[in-house]
């Protein structure tokens, strides 16, 4: 018997649970020794070859080379992890987040400002919100955020 | 014997330790946030007790995905302000209260819940942006703090039952300590937030509303809510207000007591990706 995930008809949204733990479990290990300020420094002089030193595979190397973080979570990453490159970037949570959404900086921090996201829409998959497959990106920032 | 004498709820979103840190508190952005606390500052500054028991969760921090716990508490002498990336935050050491600690690991372990015991454990803004928010910036916090991490970064986290269940059994291990000593406990964490893929950004009032309203007055019922409904209505990192059904759990309507006082409520939105909710709640 398969195990009960009710949390994938959620739009927009990656639930971090065992499989993806699993899955991610060296790129989210690379993020964390990103806390080590020595670290930070090897990882910003050359971030393939820091990279080429975990036993991620080269799918999760590219995300993290473009800054992808959609990408990085689709490959097991998760948030609290890749926020350690964010840190190391000079980045904050809010970039990061907002990164995700296709939104610019200053579109994200507004939508928050006037209340956040709205969840109407956005309880589940095919209803029609902003955070729905057909609705992404969702601004002019173009979904990556490399700046 | 020592007693639980107030709960204390509110988010511990890390902008608000960053505009701490850089001095920002008094701009346009973050002064109507930090006025929400005014009060409870004031009523800290007045009911200081021995002990704080701080239920918050580590951000992969003291804990990557070589070891998961679920429930973790810290019974060392003091807990070092961890670099999140940042450097660490320049805040005080804190100072934990090692024999209230493993006198509640040892009764709440023969109570059934299995806490993993760490004897040495950075924190992270989790446990220190609470502090702030209630004790401002001392050159030492008022008084030792428990650090009580619930893993809510891997799905499954506990549920909202277990969560209530496991404050009585706190409640139960402080009442059995020989001294008399004053405890707080806080749950932090939330509110509704989500920090990752398109969703990212959302926020329900409503949500909120209701869930502190249910704090309040209809705990054991707002502890059967189950995971989905956080992570559909509150976001995926909203989850995090099970958190609070751990606070809640050990004050003393819960053991067949009286209702605890509403002393200060506050809801406030954005913190940074984040709507901000505090509660503080009074035994008599």
């Amino acid at each position: 018997m398969s195990l009960d995930k009710p949390y994938l008809d959620v739009p927009g949204t990656t639930i971090f649970d065992a499989e993806q733990s699993r899955r991610g479990y060296h790129l989210n290990q690379f993020c964390m020794s990103l806390m080590k300020a020595a670290n930070r420094a090897r990882f910003k002089s050359d971030e393939r070859a820091y990279l080429d030193e975990w036993p991620m595979s080269e799918e999760q190397k590219q995300a993290v080379l473009a800054r992808d973080l959609n990408h990085c979570i689709a490959l097991g990453g998760n948030i609290y992890f890749l926020a350690k490159i964010g840190a190391t970037d000079g980045k904050s949570f809010q970039q990061m987040a907002g990164s995700m959404t296709g939104m610019t900086e200053a579109e994200y921090r507004d939508m928050m400002v006037r209340g956040g996201r709205s969840i109407e829409g956005n309880r589940f998959v095919g209803e029609d919100g902003d955070a729905q497959a057909h609705r992404q990106p969702q601004g002019a920032g173009g979904g990556r955020d490399r700046g | 014997m020592a007693r639980i004498t107030a709960s204390v709820y509110t988010s511990h979103v890390p902008a608000i330790g960053a505009a701490i840190d850089l001095g920002k508190t008094a701009e346009p952005y973050w002064a109507p946030l930090f006025a929400g606390y005014e009060p409870s500052k004031r009523w800290m500054g007045q009911h200081v007790p021995d002990v704080i028991f701080l239920v918050y969760n580590d951000h992969a921090t003291a804990f990557s995905l070589d070891l998961i716990p679920t429930f973790a508490i810290g019974t060392a002498a003091q807990f070092a302000p961890a670099d999140e990336g940042w450097g660490p935050r320049p805040v005080p050491m804190v100072i934990g209260h090692p024999e209230l600690a493993s006198h509640i690991a040892h009764s709440v372990i023969q109570d059934d819940f299995d806490l993993t015991i760490v004897n040495r454990m950075e924190v992270d803004h989790g446990l220190t942006v609470p502090l702030n928010l209630l004790c401002g910036t001392p050159a030492a916090w008022p008084c030792p703090v428990i650090p009580f991490a619930v893993n809510v970064v891997q799905y499954p986290v506990p549920s909202g039952r277990r969560c209530f269940s496991l404050g009585q059994a706190i409640r139960r291990a402080v009442e059995s300590y020989d001294a008399p000593l004053n405890v707080q406990i806080w749950g932090t964490g939330g509110m509704s937030h989500q920090l990752q893929g398109p969703r990212a950004g959302l926020i329900n009032r409503a949500f909120d509303t209701a869930f502190l309203d249910r704090l309040i007055e209809d705990p054991a019922g707002l502890a059967t809510v189950p995971h989905i409904d956080y992570v559909r209505e509150a976001g995926s990192e909203g989850i995090e207000l099970v958190m609070w059904l751990i606070a809640r759990g050990a004050m003393a309507d819960v053991a067949g007591g009286a209702k605890p006082r509403v002393v200060h409520r506050f809801y406030h939105v954005p913190a940074s990706n984040t709507a901000v909710g505090h509660l503080i709640l009074e035994d008599n």
